[in-house]
């Protein structure tokens, strides 16, 4: 395929230049070109006024693979990620979003537990799973991306789900990409929102793209199953039921081997980094605080509201505090009660990784700051003079 | 030791902003780059090299502007380079581009591959253990020290949320770099010298011998349907008086949600 632009009908009035995220839209003697960039993301098409825009369909091209039947497919699947056996917190969230697909698309709701207890499995039950597929082995005590890929391929090929999503962790995102490989299928990365489309029961991905200033749906008509990884506290929790009944099927892990092996695992856990996605308040600071001690003045708001401190990319670049704290696409995706966001722009990197948060305040000089708009409260003016001031009134209000 | 590091031209996306009134990327004056990630991808291919000896090269995929990523890589002390262009690769998603690289490292022929952990305008991070898996090797992501290289195996530290691991791999292996691994160095005198005089290869899909139902827009499972800026957020309050009154609405306002 190729997107083109018919030069007879263009006007030459740039309306579809800034469409494109790619920068492959120039203009050449008044005339719109699409040069080597194009990346046929489609995003022009439908921009023009003239409908100058096209895409063309080169001869015998089919739009993209067609290796496996996708009725032939049905169930939603999610692979329950475990640490030292217990199953990560990410996996119930899987759990609340993949019931959601499971019940629309009128099917059931599997989990994949490899290297943990059947207590562990009839807790994924609970919090939704109809089916758990459970296969207990040395082999998966230490993380091994080749076991991992081996075993979930296997299980994909034997039972054909059309879905399946995993925590967008560095267990998921390593070994996920395998089992893409192996099943030529798509494997969409950090979706934050899924959704089925009414029309066709696709599955929309919806993700943040080049570096998070754009948002995009993505799609995987002809192959499946459709794979998708999910951050940590993007997706919530569904409903847990002591008394919900499923079944456990073992599953064995012969035949498996790995050519990496783990020789010892070190826990090195930042206290800030757990706390930012379990506080109920963040301030957060970014390029707007001017130096590393702004961030003093955060510290001192954080702790009369008892929360911590986060930071954009740009501060944590500038390296005025530790990477830890860093909340966005980069960093970590949070989802506080408050968010407080002090001299922070707003560069959609940023804003992903916080945008959930129930109450956001921006403090920023500039009234034209992107920030602002995903804001619930607003207030322009600098950060030195009205940090000092809200740290007086809460405890004014204190005392 | 035969070393191939892959990496991909991207624009500053550090740079980019977004015009607020037509909620489109402001391009202008974004330059292109090699993905950060990348860059530590090549100094760990270099300090492998001055280890163990051997060569390194220095693939990646891209139109043929990025012909220029490949000669600042070169600048840095890469010994070759090697351009895959070709309109048919255009709309590759992550599956057809590490396809298309594995095809690639398949014909330089590798005890190592070394990716940045992702690339920073898709931000996937699928493409290194795709091609390890097309390639029919281990791989190990977000490695962030090298402990020790044998003949024929690797130990290092791996990255994970809750503090490391340390892994060993038989060689051939992928690795995918995190910052924290080195620093990447700045091109020398001598570098930008044979930078410039390098000859860089240009290979075609032909060349690589790829099935041309693997690669391009044919050859990957997921398409884009739409793009759309972020949505602004809906419960906007708006705050009003002097600064003074203003701070002090917003603190009524979270002690009446108790929050405070």
């Amino acid at each position: 395929m190729r997107i083109v632009v018919t030069s007879d009908k263009c006007s030459g009035c740039e309306s579809c230049v800034d469409s494109c995220p790619y920068t492959a839209i120039v203009m050449k003697e008044g005339k719109a070109y699409i040069n080597e960039y194009c990346q046929l993301c489609r995003a022009c098409l439908g921009v023009c006024p003239e409908g100058a825009i096209k895409e063309v369909l080169e001869e015998g091209e089919s739009p993209a693979p067609r290796e496996s039947r996708v009725e032939d497919y049905s169930g939603v699947w999610i692979f329950a990620e475990q640490r030292g056996g217990k199953v990560a917190s990410v996996a119930y969230e899987l759990l609340g979003a993949g019931r959601r697909l499971a019940d629309e698309r009128r099917s059931e709701l599997s989990a994949v537990l490899l290297g943990a207890s059947e207590a562990e499995a009839r807790e994924l039950i609970r919090w939704g799973a109809d089916r758990v597929y459970l296969s207990h082995d040395p082999i998966y005590e230490h993380f091994n991306d080749e076991p991992y890929a081996e075993m979930l391929s296997l299980l994909i090929k034997e039972h054909r789900p059309e879905i399946v999503l995993a925590g967008a962790t560095p267990i998921g995102r390593s070994f996920f990409p395998r089992v893409a490989a192996k099943l030529w299928t798509g494997l969409t990365a950090d979706c934050t929102s899924l959704e089925i489309d009414k029309e066709t029961g696709n599955l929309l991905q919806v993700r943040p793209a080049f570096g998070g200033n754009i948002m995009a749906t993505i799609l995987c008509p002809n192959n499946r199953p459709q794979m998708a990884t999910v951050r940590p506290r993007v997706m919530k929790r569904g409903r847990y039921d002591e008394g919900k009944k499923g079944d456990i099927i073992h599953v064995d892990a012969q035949g498996l081997s790995s050519r990496t092996r783990v020789i010892q695992t070190i826990r090195e856990v930042s206290e800030i980094a757990v706390n930012l996605q379990e506080v109920d308040i963040i301030v957060s600071g970014g390029r707007g605080l001017g130096d590393a001690k702004g961030f003093k003045l955060l510290e001192e708001l954080a702790e009369v509201l008892g929360g911590a401190v986060g930071a954009s990319r740009a501060a944590v670049d500038e390296g005025w505090v530790p990477y830890s704290h860093q909340v966005g696409q980069t960093g970590k995706t949070v989802c506080p009660k408050i968010y407080i966001a002090c001299g922070i722009s707003g560069a959609v990197q940023h804003l992903v990784g916080m945008q959930s948060s129930d109450i956001i305040i921006a403090i920023n000089k500039n009234p034209d700051a992107p920030i602002f708009n995903v804001a619930t409260y607003g207030i322009v003016g600098d950060v030195y003079e009205i940090v000092p001031m809200l740290i007086k009134k809460i405890k004014e209000g204190k005392g | 030791m035969n070393i191939v590091v892959c990496i991909k031209q991207v624009p500053d996306t550090a740079e980019v902003r977004i015009n607020p009134e037509t909620n489109t990327l402001i391009r202008e004056g974004v330059p292109s780059i090699i993905n950060p990630y990348d860059m530590h991808a090549i100094e760990a291919g270099l300090q492998l090299r001055e280890k163990a000896g051997g060569k390194v090269t220095v693939i990646t995929m891209g139109p043929p502007q990025a012909e220029s990523a490949l000669r600042d890589a070169i600048s840095m002390g890469a010994d070759d380079a090697v351009l895959l262009t070709d309109r048919a690769f255009a709309g590759s998603d992550t599956w057809a581009t590490s396809y298309t690289l594995a095809k690639a490292v398949e014909k330089l022929g590798a005890d190592m591959v070394i990716c940045g952990k992702q690339a920073i305008d898709g931000d996937t991070a699928q493409v290194g253990p795709e091609m390890a898996e097309f390639l029919n090797i281990p791989h190990i992501s977000y490695v962030r020290k090298t402990e020790a290289i044998e003949a024929d195996s690797i130990r290092v530290q791996r990255l994970m949320d809750e503090g490391y691991d340390i892994v060993e791999s038989s060689l051939p292996v992928l690795l995918t770099v995190v910052k924290e691994l080195n620093e990447p160095r700045l091109p020398s005198l001598k570098g930008k010298m044979a930078a410039k005089k390098a000859e860089i290869r240009k290979w075609s899909s032909p060349d690589l011998g790829a099935d041309a139902g693997k690669i391009g827009l044919k050859g990957s499972p997921t398409q884009v349907k739409n793009i759309f800026a972020p949505e602004a957020k809906k419960d906007r309050k708006i705050l009003e008086g002097t600064l003074e009154e203003q701070v002090g609405a917003l603190v009524r306002e979270l002690g009446s949600l108790k929050c405070v």
